[in-house]
């Protein structure tokens, strides 16, 4: 099965890449755009999704400082 | 003392380790991360570099080598590990240090010399170079790390450059015998490069390697 996998730095925590982001924006003509937040994604096949959680807590995010959500395709 | 320093792919201060456990006491060997052993050393430097290129996240990867599972049944038993910059992430990835290691705050990779404080308010003045050594863990469990004297190293005042969490700079584990800092104490043992005071840090895990 096909999954997509999205890491996101955890609210709360500063994501200086997403402030940078955010902080370009206004001098390209981009005006209202707010909380930009830069993460991850993973794409992959898996024989077993049931699996996948385990696989992101263990290695394809940090529980401590990152969110993750599994999409299956 | 013999010292063990554990060499990854991507591992770039392993050299100038080797040579600071050599001034600081003893002799000091290589262990490729594919070593399931660590060959009787008496204390284990994790040094800095970008390890499996960094890929994922620093450290992520290298956890998982069969070097690193030696290093966490070593530091059970009450080995002395000292993990340095991305030995500091790698250690923290492994679950044998509190915390994370996050991109520093103006997402810029510094070099500079800085100066540390010591938990008994020693200073030291010590290079440090990395993009992502922003110390972040929960509130609660900075409160944890503080009451039970874990936070082994701070930025001093002014010093805090890329945003860590209440200026730490280095911790240890619950038992003390495992300790991580992102600034470089390796680059420090020699009046030629400017500072011996990385010697100090040596001689701290040596010392808790003494105790265990």
């Amino acid at each position: 099965m096909k999954a997509r996998v999205l890491i996101r730095p955890k609210e709360g925590i500063l994501d200086p890449q997403g402030k940078a982001v955010e902080r370009a924006l206004p001098a390209l003509g981009f005006e209202g755009i707010e909380h930009v937040h830069v993460g991850r994604m993973v794409e992959l096949e898996a024989e077993d999704p049931e699996r996948l959680g385990e696989l992101c807590e263990k290695l394809l995010a940090n529980p401590l400082i990152e969110d993750y959500e599994i999409q299956t395709l | 003392m013999i010292w063990g320093v554990v060499q990854f792919p991507g591992s770039c201060d392993e050299r100038d380790a080797l040579h600071a456990c050599e001034v600081a006491s003893g002799e000091a060997r290589l262990i490729w991360h594919e070593e399931r052993e660590l060959g009787g050393v008496d204390a284990v430097v994790i040094p800095g570099g970008f390890s499996y290129g960094d890929y994922l996240r620093a450290g992520a990867i290298a956890r998982f080598s069969p070097a690193m599972e030696a290093v966490a049944g070593f530091a059970a038993a009450g080995g002395p590990v000292l993990g340095i910059c991305n030995g500091f992430q790698v250690l923290c990835e492994a679950g044998l240090l509190p915390g994370a290691l996050l991109r520093n705050e103006e997402l810029r990779f510094i070099c500079r010399q800085v100066e540390l404080v010591d938990a008994g308010g020693g200073r030291l003045s010590i290079p440090a170079k990395h993009g992502e050594g922003r110390y972040h863990a929960p509130e609660d469990a900075l409160d944890r790390l503080e009451a039970n004297g874990q936070v082994a190293y701070r930025y001093a005042t002014d010093q805090n450059f890329n945003g860590s969490a209440r200026d730490i700079a280095g911790v240890s584990n619950e038992a003390g015998n495992v300790l991580g800092l992102m600034p470089h104490p390796e680059h420090a043992v020699d009046p030629l490069t400017g500072s011996t005071d990385g010697l100090r840090v040596f001689e701290a895990v040596a010392a808790a390697g003494a105790r265990a």
